[in-house]
């Protein structure tokens, strides 16, 4: 078997704001189709690594490598601000954890949905529905929701739509900052096995960042744990869960088995 | 005609300020639908009122221009006259109501009837120039969405549009695409004048007062208004001709005339109206 190229390398990453550490030493690889969870008690570096490794934050020290379709592994530094932002269009989603942070609250779902593809030259406003549709089934949200907004949607609801207004392009890699932890667990449940299902059938890679370890065990092939801005520990995640090794994923995996 | 007010420079502006604005133009008609930001002057009347248009025909008129002003497409409602008599006084220059004997047009939110021809200046009096200030409240982010041409969510607006009335209810500053990059707002002309901005033969020129930006389309530019491919632009029609001069092929504004619910139908250019009406076109209720 040939051996799988990363499509996200990063090494060493750090981000400081002022003197204060956001996250440093950070270095893993992300490969196709894979789930990593990013988990963390709140104030962990859990985010600031998420929104640098989309390069929505300025990072001050390491790298970010990506493999683009037509170029192979290349340092997201050195990408002009179009390709970055091309890439935020099409290539990468990021689901983030208030829905109105996400979406677009004051126009409909549709439009939600293909505004990716205007953005990508769709000029059609029949195939943008037909699309948009399509995605709202996929994410089981009613056919007649498709003219409402956001604002009429559950909790459960708009976070399935962010996940349709980010999947529509089918990106490889999706960024999500807490998705679930707006909702209650009924409505989690439902979402994270649709999430599965979508992550599995459209073999898309996802760095999710979490404080819930339950999540983490249901969706992720990987753990990375993050302390004070550092990575603790790292691994399999049935691995990691079921024998932690550091003292605080210890602490973490022991205080979630509590309750 | 009142005399020429002495005391004041030509135009108003001093010299300085007039090469400014010039500059500020120049770069404008070298990067269509660019806005171009100048040090806008405080102008004798309010913002709103023409504050831009005026300082860029201010900058751009000479001895030998002859000046038409016309707001809504009338030539004799309280701006154009207010405005044509400013210039009157402070240039000396000619006026104009006829749109085939003016050098420089200064519209508030009309193209004219009357085909342009090439040397004649269209200036367009423009509340907001930014198109995608609604949709994107940061400037920083709708200058790099400009650089980028990233104009999906001006779509994104027509699509809720087309959702909501089942057809793009923008009628009037619709958006436009200028030389196939700058998406530009041809400031509130109805849409029905989009169609003429496209490979025009006079120059557009367009001045924001309050926001102090200039844009322009230079002569002959690609100027496509925005639509879907199955909700292609379209312009308003009418179902019955002016009233007065007959007119099928010009922009018409519904009078009402009493509180019966009776109305007529006018040209709103007033000019090309009584141009037809003096050639003998005789509509339903001319006098």
């Amino acid at each position: 078997m040939k051996p799988l190229q990363p499509l996200l390398q990063v090494r060493k990453l750090a981000k400081y704001y002022g003197r204060r550490v956001g996250c440093e030493q950070v270095s893993f690889d992300l490969y196709p189709g894979e789930v990593i969870c990013v988990a963390g008690e709140s104030g962990s570096g859990k985010s600031t690594l998420l929104n640098t490794l989309a390069f929505q934050l300025q990072l001050d020290g390491g790298s970010v490598s990506y493999r683009l379709r037509d170029r192979g592994l290349t340092d997201l530094a050195t990408l002009p601000d179009a390709t970055l932002r091309e890439l935020w269009r099409t290539d990468w989603g990021f689901v983030r954890q208030n829905p109105r942070d996400g979406l677009r609250m004051r126009v409909s779902a549709g439009a939600n949905i293909g505004e990716r593809l205007m953005a990508i030259g769709e000029r059609h406003y029949g195939a943008i529905r037909s699309t948009a549709l399509g995605w709202l089934a996929r994410v089981e949200i009613d056919a007649e929701r498709l003219d409402d907004p956001p604002t009429s949607f559950s909790g459960g609801m708009q976070q399935r739509l962010q996940i349709a207004r980010n999947l529509v392009t089918e990106p490889r890699l999706v960024f999500m900052d807490e998705p679930t932890a707006g909702l209650d667990v009924s409505v989690q449940a439902r979402f994270l096995d649709l999430l599965r299902k979508l992550v599995a059938e459209l073999q898309i890679a996802v760095i999710l960042v979490t404080h819930d370890l339950a999540v983490a065990r249901l969706l992720a092939h990987r753990l990375i744990v993050m302390k004070n801005g550092r990575i603790v520990e790292s691994g399999l995640t049935d691995q990691l869960l079921d024998d932690p090794q550091h003292p605080y994923t210890q602490l973490l995996v022991s205080s979630v088995l509590a309750t | 005609m009142s005399a020429m007010q002495t005391g004041y420079n030509f135009g108003y502006l001093d010299e300085h300020t007039k090469r400014m604005i010039r500059r500020a133009l120049l770069k404008a008609v070298a990067i269509p639908g660019y806005q171009v930001p100048f040090g806008g002057r405080e102008m004798p009347l309010p913002y709103g009122w023409g504050t831009g248009g005026i300082q860029v025909t201010a900058s751009v008129i000479g001895p030998d221009d002859v000046l038409k002003v016309i707001d809504q497409g009338a030539d004799d409602t309280t701006n154009a006259v207010n405005i044509r008599s400013f210039f009157r006084k402070v240039t000396g220059v000619a006026t104009t109501e006829k749109t085939t004997a003016a050098t420089i047009i200064q519209s508030r939110h009309r193209v004219p009837e009357t085909p342009l021809r090439e040397g004649q200046i269209m200036v367009f009096q423009v509340p907001i120039p930014e198109p995608l200030r609604w949709l994107e409240p940061r400037e920083t982010e709708t200058r790099t969405m400009h650089a980028l041409s990233e104009y999906g969510v001006m779509h994104v607006k027509l699509y809720e549009d087309i959702v909501r009335h089942g057809r793009i209810a923008t009628t009037y500053d619709y958006p436009v695409v200028v030389n196939e990059h700058y998406l530009m707002r041809p400031s509130p002309i109805p849409k029905f004048d989009n169609p003429k901005l496209h490979r025009n033969p006079a120059l557009m020129l367009y001045g924001a007062g309050r926001e102090k930006r200039v844009y322009a389309v230079p002569p002959y530019t690609d100027v496509r208004s925005l639509d879907f491919d199955d909700h292609p632009f379209s312009i308003e029609r009418w179902e019955q001709p002016c009233a007065l001069c007959a007119a099928t092929d010009a922009y018409l504004d519904e009078i009402i005339l009493d509180d019966a619910g009776r109305r007529m139908f006018v040209c709103s250019d007033t000019e090309y109206c009584a141009g037809r009406q003096a050639a003998g076109h005789k509509g339903e209720q001319a006098a």
